[in-house]
Formats: C-alpha cells, structure tokens, sequence
C-alpha cells in the first residue's frame, strides 16, 4: 500500500479529528518542526525543494510562489495567507474532500505556509456551496485557537497567526487568484492585470500568497518528512501524491490520493471500476471543464503536469469528466460553454461577448437550427479566444480549451448534427 | 526620447508611456475604448491589439494589448498584422451582438466614438444572427440620459465615477453580457460632476439631457471656445449654439486647468441664456411701469440723468473686464465700484495680494493634482470651486504613485496603481466648520468656527516657522494637529495650502499665506491657492475700484446724481434696508443686464446686455489668468455686450470726451494700455484678426448632409452669417480648421475619421500635454517658480483672532454655497433648478428636536428647516447664502428667536 498523507486521517464514518486526536495521529508534526526548529526560509527552502506545484491547476512551484514576498516579519508588515477553497471547476470535489474529512490539515498547512512567508492573517475563501466544509473550519478553527495553535506566539515561537473563513458569493471567476482578492476586499470579482503580482500587492494593497488547499495540504508533511521523501511518493518527475477524481458513466466515480504520476487507465479502470456496462469511454477531460479533450486512445498517459500536457491537454484539477459513447458531445460542449459564457465576469469583451455567442452557435446546432458556417464561427472564436493574452485572464482560453478540441475530435457528430438538423443520438431515441 | 517603429516608420515615443500613446501620438490610428488619457489603461476591451516584435530578429511577434504595453525604446510593432487586424474587427464584432445599431435616432450619431472606432476597424457585415440582450433604463436626474442597451462594457463611466471622482451611486451590476451600469434604483446621479460621462462615454448611454430636448446632430452646431461664468476655476468650455440659443456646454481641454472634466453646474448652467427672464430691450420706467422703449430714447434719458449730478458706475464679479472697465470709463476710475461689499471687496483685493506677494508657487488646477500634501483652511472648496475640488481629489493618490513607481509599474497602470495604492493616501487635511465631500479621503478633519479655523493655521506657520507669530491659549488637541500637519506639510516635497474667502473672513487667507510663506523658505514647491466667489472676482480685485460700503457712504451724503449698474442684482449684495437706503438716495437707477433681476425691477432705465453666449470678453480667474471667452450667439439688436451699452451711455452723455472702441479687440487694447496689472490680457487670446491659413476659423464642422436642417428644402443655412466683429471665427462651416489652431480658438474637436470629443488626442503636442497651437489665457500673477532666485518673504500677518465664543441667545450664520442653489445664474438654468433643494440650517446638536429654527438677521425673521449635525462646533450654523435671505453671504450674528414668538 502506497503512502498516503493527506487523506490517511480522514474516516467518513468517524467525522473530523479534533486537535488531539489530530494530533495523536501524526498531526501538528510539521507546525512543530517549522515553528520550532526553522527559519522561515528554511521553510520555503524545503517546500521548493520538495517540488511541489499548485494543485489548483495552473501548477506553479508553490516554493517559488513563496519566494517572491517581500522578506519582512509578519509583526512589521501586514501579509496574508490565503486558501483558495472556492472550489468551482465542474467535476472537481477533491478540496471538499481535504476540508470535510481533515479541517486541522489545512489549517496546520496554512500555519506553515504563513510562517513560511510571514504572513499574520490567513484567510480561507470557501466555496459558499460547502456548508459541511463551513461548519467544520468553523469549528476546527474554535478548536485551534482553543489549544492555542491559532493566534498570538504559536508554540512561543513570537509568530502568531488566525484564520479568518470566508464564504464566497458563488462566481466561477474567484477561483483566478486575483478575482477571489478583488472579491475578498468586497468589490466586483473581476481578475487584476499583474504587475503587480499578489506576493507583492494582494490583498487591501498587501503581499499575499493565494495557495490551493490541496497545496496547503501537503505543506505540513513536506516540512515533518522532508523534500526528498516528498519527491519520493511521485512516480515520474513531480513529486508527492494527488487527489484524482472520475465523473461520468463509470462503475464508481469518486475521488482518490494516489501518486503522482499515476497513469489515467489505472485510476479509470482499478479505482473508478471502470466504464458501466453498455458504454464505451470516448473522450475525457482529464483536469476539469478547462482543460482540453483527451481520446480514448489517450488513457495511458501518465496523470502528471508535463505527460498531460505532451498529450495536448493539461493536469488541471486531477479530476477527469469523462464523455461515453452514448452522450451527445455537443450536448456536452454547449453544457460547458453555457457554463463559461455564464461565468464570464463581464470585465473584457471578447469573453464577455465572444463566449454567449459561442454557446448560442451550440444551442443552435443541437437542436437542429445549426448552419455549416456556424463550425467556421466556433472555430474563430477557438482561435481568436484561445490563446493567452488575447483577454484579460484565463477564463476565455480555458473554456477554448474542450472546444477546440471537440471541433477536432467531434468533427463528425457536429456535421451530422448540422446535416440531419438535430442530435442524432435524440433523433435514434 | 525613445524611438519606436510603427509598421516600419520610426516614431518618437516619450519614454514610460505606453504604446497606445505612443501610437496615438504619432498620428496612428489605433482604435481603442477603456483607456482614457485621464483615467489611464486596465486593458478590459481588448480593442488596441497590435502584434509586438521582441526585436529586429523575431518573424512571429505576439498580439498585445497597446495601452497595456510600455513604449520601450527599439520597441517594434504593427498595427497593419493581418492577425491584429482580425483581431480588432472581431473585438467591435462582439461589442456589436448587443448594440442597437440605432444610429439615427441616437443623440451620439455623429460625434460617436464607437461609430468611428467601428469604421476603423472595418467591421461591416453582422455575422451574429441571434437575439439582443435588453435592459431597463434608469431616470438618472436632470442631467443625463441612461440608454443601457447601447453600452459597450467599457466601464470608463464607472471608473471616472467611482474612481475618479469619488461618486458612489453609479456602480457596475451583474455579470457576462448582462452587465448594467446604473444606480440600485432611480434617481438623480449625486456626485457633482456626472455630466463628464456624456463625454466619457463612447457611445450613447450616457447623453446630455438638457441637450436632446433642443437636439441638433454636431455637424449642425455652431461652436466655440469659452470660459464657465459659474465660479472662479476658469474652466475652458466649448459653447455650441443653433439659431438663437445655447444647446449645451462640452468640455474645452485646458492642459494646466480644467483638462478633461466640467463639473455639472458649468455643464448644465448655461440654461439662464434662455431664460423666460432674459431682458430683450430697453425698459424706462414710464408711469411707473417698465415700458419697452427704442435704443435711442434709452439714451436720450440717459442723457438727461446724467445732467443731475454725478454718475456711479457699480461694476460686477460676475460681468467681463470690458464691460466693467467700459463702465469704470463712463463713470470715472474715481467714481467706480467693484460692486463687492465688504468684506468681500476686501477679501478679493487682499486675496491678490497675498499671490502677488507670496514666496509660494500659485498652482494651476493641475499642479493641485500632483500636490503630495494638502492643507484646506477653512474653505469647502467642493462647492466653491468644483473643479478644484476634482484637482484636490487626485492629489492623494500621489502616495500610490510613489509605491508603484518603486514597484516599476507606470503610473497609467490605473488598475495596477490603484491595488498597489489601495491603503494608501497622501495627506490631505480638511479645516472646515462643516463636512466637505473631501472629508472620507482626509488624513484628519477638523470642525471649528472661522477663527479657530484661522488659529490653527497660524498655529502651523508658527511650527514651520519659529519666527511667525505664535498663538496663544490654543486647545491642546488644536495644538497637536497644527503640530501634525506643520510637520506633514514641512516632510512634503510639494506641499499645497488652500484657503478662500467663502467665510468673509480675512484671517483664513491670511493664516494660508502664513503657512505658504513658511514653507517656501525651505521649499520652492509650496504652493498657495486662494479661492474667490465669481468668475471675474479677481479681475475685479485687479481692476480696483469703491466697496459698495463705499457708494452707499457717497449716496448718503447726495453724491450720486444716477448709478448705473452693470450685470449685478444688488439686493445679493445688500439687505432690503441697506438697498432701500442707497436708492431711495439717487435720483435716477439704470442697470445693464441680461436678465432681469429684483434690482432692474427698480430701474428707471434697464438696458438689455449680451450673455457670455452673445458676445466677447474677457474674464480673470482665481488663479490670475485672463482667459477669452468668445461668441457663439450673433442676437439681433439691441441686444450688445454690456461694455457697449456703457460706451453708449458715455457718448450719450458727452461724445465730445466718449471712447469710440468699435470692437472688442478696442476696449482689450485700452485696458491693457491703462491698468498695468491687467496689460497682458491682449495675450489671453489671438484677436480677431486671427488667420489661419489666410482665412478665420470656421465655428461649424464641415456639414454632412443638409437632411437635419428643419428647412432643407428651402436652405440649410439656418440664417444669413452675420457679421462678426469681436471674433476671428467666422460664423458658418467656411473657414480653416486643423489641429493646430490655438487652444483659445477651439470651436469644436474633429479629426479625419474620429467626429467625437476624443479626436482631442489629435490637438494636443503630447496625450494630456500642452495643445499644439498653444495654450488658451494669460497669467496675470505669476507665483513663484521654482527656478526663479526665492522671493523674500513679506512680513507675518499679526492680528491672530481670538478664539470663538459662542454667543447666548445668538448664533453665527456662516454662508455654506452649494453646488445647485446659491450661484446667481446658474439657478436660471432649468436643469439646475431642478436640483435645488431647499435651504436649511447646519447647526451643532443642540438637544433640541424641532425640526426648524426662527432667526432675526438685520430686521428680518426667517424660519428654516433645521439639521443638527453633533460634528458641527457649537454656536456656529451654516447657511445656503442667498436662499432665504438674499442678501446673506458673510458672517452675521442672528437671534435665535423661539418659534411663534413674531414679536420685531
């Protein structure tokens, strides 16, 4: 059996463990290390070392990301540490499962991760869907400040630290860190232009590290293990261990910590029971909504940040969606791009305008109003949108990203949804 | 200078701006809709895509986004890549899936700078086949039209609302392509300068209320450059006219003074010109009743008035230099008054005084901005001077620039400097009897009477300077902040004191000055700002001439035989007592004015003078510079600017020794050949034999199409040219026009292929820098400069005040100006009216709960709402001048009288 940190304590049946029994458990071993026995770039050092990348999706070097902050006591500049809990991705439910099943990890992590950067204030902004996730921070956090791991001089060490729960408004753009600091100071969520980069202005104008909390998560046993054990739970080059997740028409869909690296076809077929009877895997989404369509013929690839990407996609969130050979895939492209067009914060044009039409041409070509010219028009908008940089964040390109690929991959089901006016797979039902 | 090459052609670029600038500057056109020279680049329309090179070598480029990209010397680019191209069309192809293309029923078609921007890109043909989103439309006030579904997203209008000037009741709603820009409900947008949004827009969401009840399209317009008559600032504005009347105000772009923004009482004031009170010939009193008369029976009674004795002329704060100086010339520089009583007369000599002499800098509006500390002593300057107000409002961000300039972000960053600034403002402190719009961004605020107000400031000049006299018996918490803000202003690199004379009370300049002085021993920076009431206080102030005090003194002693009174309604100036006195003590009374007034009411003769809008002139702003204002409105006779009437009048009354200035450019000679300190005003503006290209200036752009002329058939000339003595612009659409004309003879902003107010870029030697053919006006007082040996430092003003007590049984009335309300004129003008509130009191929490309070002031009893403010000193109260008592405007001592008791 294969290491696995961040969920070893998490028991659905049993509930959350309290400070103690977290702490019985192997808990509070990395903030004692940390606190204790090292400086704060001691700290940074062992995380980069560690090679951990951010499990949001974007996968910069968290120890990098770190880096970056200006280098003054928590006591003489105010910082903060945030936890970016706003969970929205569709298909994605791994965070849920850290915060449910484990709170004290990752406030434990955020300890750290703030001593690390000497940040003061930690603030946590939680999907405002997570009522569980909610009530059992809340109550962790309680508990925490209780036996004095929250708040001034942790462990006499002059750092003090407190957590501050936010629950968002519910906007998909908040999960871009910028928009969720926009957002968290009580504005329109709208994304920032960087320069400056939060780790310099986040925050009220403040240094401030927005990290996953599967990110967070792992801090702790990277700083009580070591960067070379952590390196060590990786198959392939990244290190440590990551929530996977499948959803779609497999036997079971859930969530699961295995290592780095682990290939697609193990976690579909061992762990999700693989595809139910009568339905035939034909394309997925191997990171979320916005990462790009794999094949079927793809499903060996590797589950790691470079392997995805030479594939043609990206690791995203770890959690698949996976489309079966019996579901219409424009259904399921218009499904996403209804969602992004939704989302769109509005700030810049060619998303807030370029995706509603997007999702309009789809809604058109299901059900049956569709023209050939219609397929040009998506693919402009995949090329015009698609690249970075052509908008303001990565909204627009990340929900190119199952369109372009589904232009690619479906040609054919678009053109005989466009020939026979209508979804072939309705029109046989 | 960096250089940067624009599709090969190299150009000069100003290093740290960014490349849309760059390319604007140039002369490219590079389409573009959230950036604004003034509000800076945050990149949300995507619409500047250009294909950037890293350098000689690199084939591919990448697209990025103009405004968004630091012109860097070498810097390749190119705005004809076929891909940028594309990319540009697709951004207005977007924009339009929701616009109504409802052009010709739009009041922006014409002047629409998303029809030009729509056309440079090329787009052409609607490929989006689906629906419209639609949206309701907010009642936003008086002011300004709300048509939501024409909005582009480019949120320019809340930046400049919220950002900008500091609104808060215009906000952006709603996500994706649902985004609403309104209020939460509807109602009058508060902030006073939402009429910049007509021009901030780029299309038509945001249209001129006032303006489409009298619409004509741009091209059917006749334009030209003027000067707001509304307070002191001088703003530069742009009259357009058709026919007979003024159709609205837009923005004239002065570098140094009001740049790009108007507040809405010069936007929506000039509504008075076409008031139902507007004096359209000679009235003589004839059986008691003002009878129309012909021109030249006005005069002849004039003739005859002025065999009874001496004439008085009573000038005006609110009429031009010409017309006081043609009156100061009929009645002789002996017998002339500024028509200012004190302590107002005082007030605004001393006021020049004070900048004729300081060691400080006198600030235009836009060295306020950049001031990195701010002392306001007793003056709300808001509402006294708006646009100055707007000026102080972004000088606090000057401690968010410092942060990103050590960031290495551009300050044209908007977004960028504002998330890095957002906890940062630099000191602006705010010494005030009541609260300022000014007072959420102030460091501190403090809340006393006049002359502790004044003690204060005293109290700072002392902690500069040891040597200025101390102040004793100052409250220790007084002291503490004095010690505050003298170490503040003496830690500033440009330092700036603003103080005025909406108190009436010569302490404050005077303590403003003080501190001025003390800092310009150490710092050539510092600055003083001194703030008048009307548009040609200071002109006034310069020209000299009796208080009123002064006339009523001459009246009682039977030395006025007729007092002729120009552009000024006296019972402002005087209480009904004091009024009564003066005319029942001179046998004959003619007023020149525009409009009648309570006063021509009393004439015996009333001559029917020009508007700001029907003739020429000159005006002196608080700050000293003269600026020209110019015709727009060509009336028939009699109507003529009121320096005419009194050049009239003088020949009527003696031609042998009468001046004969025939037109504008005369009197303008003649006045600088008799007041020294007034001899450059020749300069304000090039006279009217101005040519360009051989030719005078053409007012109306050139016409499009003859269709929206009423008359078409007949003739699309709205009627005969007339002939135009007084301006070089020539009243039709004949004529030179080109960016180069001088600032002071913009009639109206046009380029090829950009009709809207943001072919500005195409005027101006640099974005947001000097005009290319010079800027308008002329500075009379020129502070300090910086570069010049200091001045010596004229002695400490010594008479301190003694500190404020309150009275029993009395209460002092402080004058409180609003915005809509107590300006004369302005209140004229409908839209205006309809934002006047009622007057009421501001007095301390007097543990009282009635909501009105009974005052008796100089004989007369007026009961006014009442608002109990706890901020508020005791013993004070702050009265709207000119609202229930017409002639308040200084300082006055009221009995509190208890409600229902009407006993004299």
């Amino acid at each position: 059996m294969t290491e696995r940190p961040l969920t070893a304590m998490i028991d659905p049946a049993a509930g959350p463990p309290d400070c103690a029994a977290y702490g019985r458990a192997g808990g509070w071993r990395g903030a004692r290390a940390a606190l204790r026995d090292m400086t704060p770039d001691a700290v940074i050092d062992v995380v980069t070392r560690s090679t951990l990348r951010g499990r949001g999706g974007a996968g910069f070097g968290t120890g990098q990301k770190w880096s970056f902050v200006p280098k003054e006591p928590a006591a003489t500049r105010r910082k903060y540490l945030i936890a970016n809990a706003d969970e929205m991705e569709p298909g994605t439910f791994k965070d849920r499962l850290l915060m449910e099943g484990n709170p004290l990890q990752l406030i434990e992590g955020m300890i750290v991760a703030g001593y690390a950067i000497q940040a003061g204030h930690g603030v946590i902004f939680l999907r405002g869907e997570y009522h569980v996730a909610l009530d059992r921070l809340t109550r962790a956090i309680a508990d925490a400040r209780a036996t004095g791991w929250l708040g001034a001089d942790i462990l006499g060490s002059g750092f003090g630290f407190d957590i501050h729960v936010h629950t968002s408004g519910g906007r998909y753009i908040c999960g871009e860190e910028t928009a969720l600091l926009t957002a968290l100071e009580g504005k329109r969520a709208q994304p920032r232009s960087k320069p400056p980069f939060p780790q310099v202005g986040g925050l009220w104008g403040a240094p401030s590290v927005v990290n996953n909390v599967e990110t967070l998560c792992n801090v702790p046993h990277i700083v009580a293990n070591g960067a070379e054990w952590f390196r060590a739970l990786g198959l392939g080059p990244d290190g440590g261990t990551k929530l996977y997740g499948i959803s779609g028409r497999v036997r079971r869909p859930g969530t699961w910590e295995l290592p780095m690296g682990t290939p697609l076809r193990e976690i579909i077929e061992q762990h999700a029971g693989g595809m139910r009877d009568g339905y035939a895997l034909r394309a997925l989404l191997p990171g979320g909504a916005s990462t790009a369509f794999l094949d079927a013929g793809q499903v060996d690839v590797a589950m790691e940040y470079g392997a995805v990407e030479k594939a043609g996609s990206r690791l995203g969130t770890g959690q698949a969606i996976l489309l079966d050979d019996r579901t219409c895939p424009i259904g399921m492209l218009h499904n996403l791009e209804h969602f992004f067009a939704q989302e769109s914060c509005g700030w810049c044009t060619p998303c807030r305008d370029g995706l509603p039409w997007v999702e309009r041409l789809l809604a058109a070509i299901e059900d049956g109003s569709g023209a050939p010219e219609d397929l040009d028009r998506l693919a402009d908008h995949a090329r015009l949108l698609g690249p970075m940089g052509r908008t303001f964040c990565a909204h627009a390109p990340g929900a190119m990203a199952p369109l372009a690929s589904g232009l690619r991959l479906f040609r054919a089901d678009f053109e005989a949804h466009i020939h026979q006016r209508g979804c072939p797979l309705r029109q046989a039902a | 200078m960096a250089t940067i090459h624009i599709d090969g052609r190299p150009c000069p670029a100003r290093p740290g701006e960014n490349l849309l600038q760059a390319c604007l500057e140039a002369g490219a056109d590079l389409p573009y809709f959230c950036w604004h020279p003034e509000l800076g680049s945050v990149g949300a329309c995507r619409q500047c895509a250009v294909r950037q090179y890293s350098g000689p070598d690199d084939r591919t480029g990448r697209i990025v986004m103009a405004c968004m990209t630091p012109a860097t010397d070498g810097a390749i680019l190119s705005i004809d890549d076929a891909e940028a191209r594309e990319f540009r069309a697709s951004v207005v192809e977007w924009l339009m899936t929701n616009h109504p293309h409802d052009c010709p029923v739009c009041a922006e078609g014409g002047e629409c700078h998303l029809q030009d921007m729509t056309v440079m890109t090329g787009h052409a043909v609607r490929r989006y086949r689906f629906t419209k989103r639609t949206h309701r439309n907010q009642d936003l006030g008086p002011f300004v039209n709300h048509e939501m579904n024409r909005c582009i997203a480019c949120y320019r209008c809340v930046r400049f609302y919220r950002d900008y000037a500091g609104g808060e009741d215009l906000a952006a709603f709603a996500t994706h392509n649902d985004v609403y820009f309104g209020r939460h409900a509807d109602g009058a947008l508060e902030n006073g300068f939402s009429g910049n949004l007509v021009e901030i827009c780029p299309t038509g969401v945001f249209t001129d209320k006032p303006f489409s009840a009298v619409y004509s399209r741009k091209w059917d317009l006749r334009g030209a450059p003027s000067v707001c008559t509304h307070c002191a600032v001088g703003c530069n504005t742009i009259v357009n006219a058709r026919q007979d009347s003024t159709r609205r105000v837009l923005n004239r772009y002065h570098d140094a003074v009001n740049r790009y923004f108007l507040c809405d009482r010069g936007r929506f004031g000039h509504g008075f010109t076409a008031a139902p009170s507007r004096l359209r010939a000679p009235l003589a009193r004839i059986d008691g009743r003002p009878t129309p008369v012909p021109v030249q029976d006005a005069l002849r009674r004039f003739q005859m008035m002025a065999q009874d004795g001496p004439v008085v002329g009573i000038g005006s704060s609110r009429a031009s230099l010409e017309s006081n100086f043609a009156l100061r010339a009929l009645a002789g520089p002996a017998r002339f008054s500024t028509g200012m009583a004190e302590p107002e007369h005082g007030l605004a000599r001393l006021v020049a005084d004070l900048l004729r002499a300081s060691p400080a800098r006198n600030p235009t509006l836009h060295d306020m901005e950049s001031a990195d500390a701010v002392l306001i002593l007793g003056e709300n300057v808001t509402v006294t001077a708006p646009r100055a107000g707007l000026a102080l409002r972004q000088a606090v961000r000057q401690a968010a620039f410092d942060i990103a300039d050590a960031a290495r972000i551009p300050r044209w960053m908007d977004a960028a400097v504002r998330t890095l600034g957002a906890e940062a403002c630099s000191p602006l402190f705010v010494a005030t009897p009541g609260p300022t719009d000014l007072d959420p961004i102030a460091r501190a605020t403090y809340r006393a009477a006049p002359d502790d107000i004044a003690r204060l400031g005293f109290a700072i000049a002392h902690g500069i300077d040891p040597t200025a006299p101390d102040v004793p018996d100052l409250p220790e918490d007084a002291a503490r902040l004095a010690a505050d803000i003298a170490a503040t202003l003496r830690a500033a690199a440009r330092p700036l004191i603003v103080a005025g004379t909406q108190y009436g009370t010569a302490a404050l300049p005077q303590a403003a000055a003080a501190i001025a002085a003390a800092l310009a021993a150490h710092n050539s920076a510092a600055a003083l700002s001194l703030i008048l009431p009307d548009c040609d206080s200071m002109g006034l102030a310069l020209m000299d001439g009796l208080s009123l005090d002064a006339v009523r003194a001459l009246a009682r002693d039977g030395g006025i035989g007729t007092l002729v009174v120009m552009e000024n309604d006296l019972t402002r100036r005087l209480d009904p007592a004091a009024l009564d006195a003066l005319l029942a003590a001179v046998p004959h009374l003619v007023v020149i004015d525009h409009t009648a007034t309570p006063l021509s009411a009393r004439a015996d003769l009333v001559l029917p003078s020009a508007s700001f809008a029907e003739c020429g002139g000159t005006l002196v702003s608080t700050e000293g510079r003269a600026q020209r204002f110019l015709q727009v409105l060509f009336p028939d006779p009699p109507l003529q600017a009121g320096w005419r009437w009194a050049r009239d009048l003088a020949q009527a009354a003696d031609p042998g020794t009468a001046p004969v200035w025939q037109d504008l450019d005369d009197i303008v000679a003649a006045i600088a050949a008799e007041i020294p300190s007034l001899a450059p005003i020749g300069r304000a503006a090039p006279d009217a034999a101005y040519r360009l290209d051989g030719a005078r200036l053409r007012s109306e752009p050139p016409r499009i199409s003859g269709r929206t002329a009423v008359r078409a058939n007949i003739s699309v000339r709205d009627r005969p040219p007339p002939a135009a003595p007084d301006t070089p612009l020539a009243p039709t659409m004949e004529g030179a026009y080109g960016p180069a004309i001088p600032g002071a003879l913009v009639p109206y902003y046009q380029a090829p292929g950009w009709n809207s107010v943001q072919s500005l870029n195409r005027f101006q030697q640099e974005i947001g820098g000097p005009m290319r053919g010079g800027d308008a006006g002329v500075r009379l007082l020129d502070g300090a400069r910086q570069d010049e040996t200091p001045r010596p430092r004229s002695a400490y003003a010594t008479a301190i005040p003694a500190p404020f007590v309150p009275r029993a049984g009395e209460i002092l009335l402080l004058p409180e100006p609003r915005l809509f309300g107590t300006e004369e004129l302005s209140t004229l003008s409908p839209p205006i009216a309809a934002r006047v509130e009622a007057a009421a009191l501001r007095i301390a929490d007097d543990g009282g709960a009635t909501p009105t309070i009974a005052l008796r002031l100089n004989g007369q009893r007026v009961v006014l709402p009442v608002i109990r403010d706890p901020a508020l000193p005791p013993g004070i109260a702050l009265c709207p001048p000119h609202m229930a008592l017409r002639a308040f405007a200084a300082p006055a001592w009221a009995i509190v009288q208890p409600h229902g008791d009407d006993t004299p």
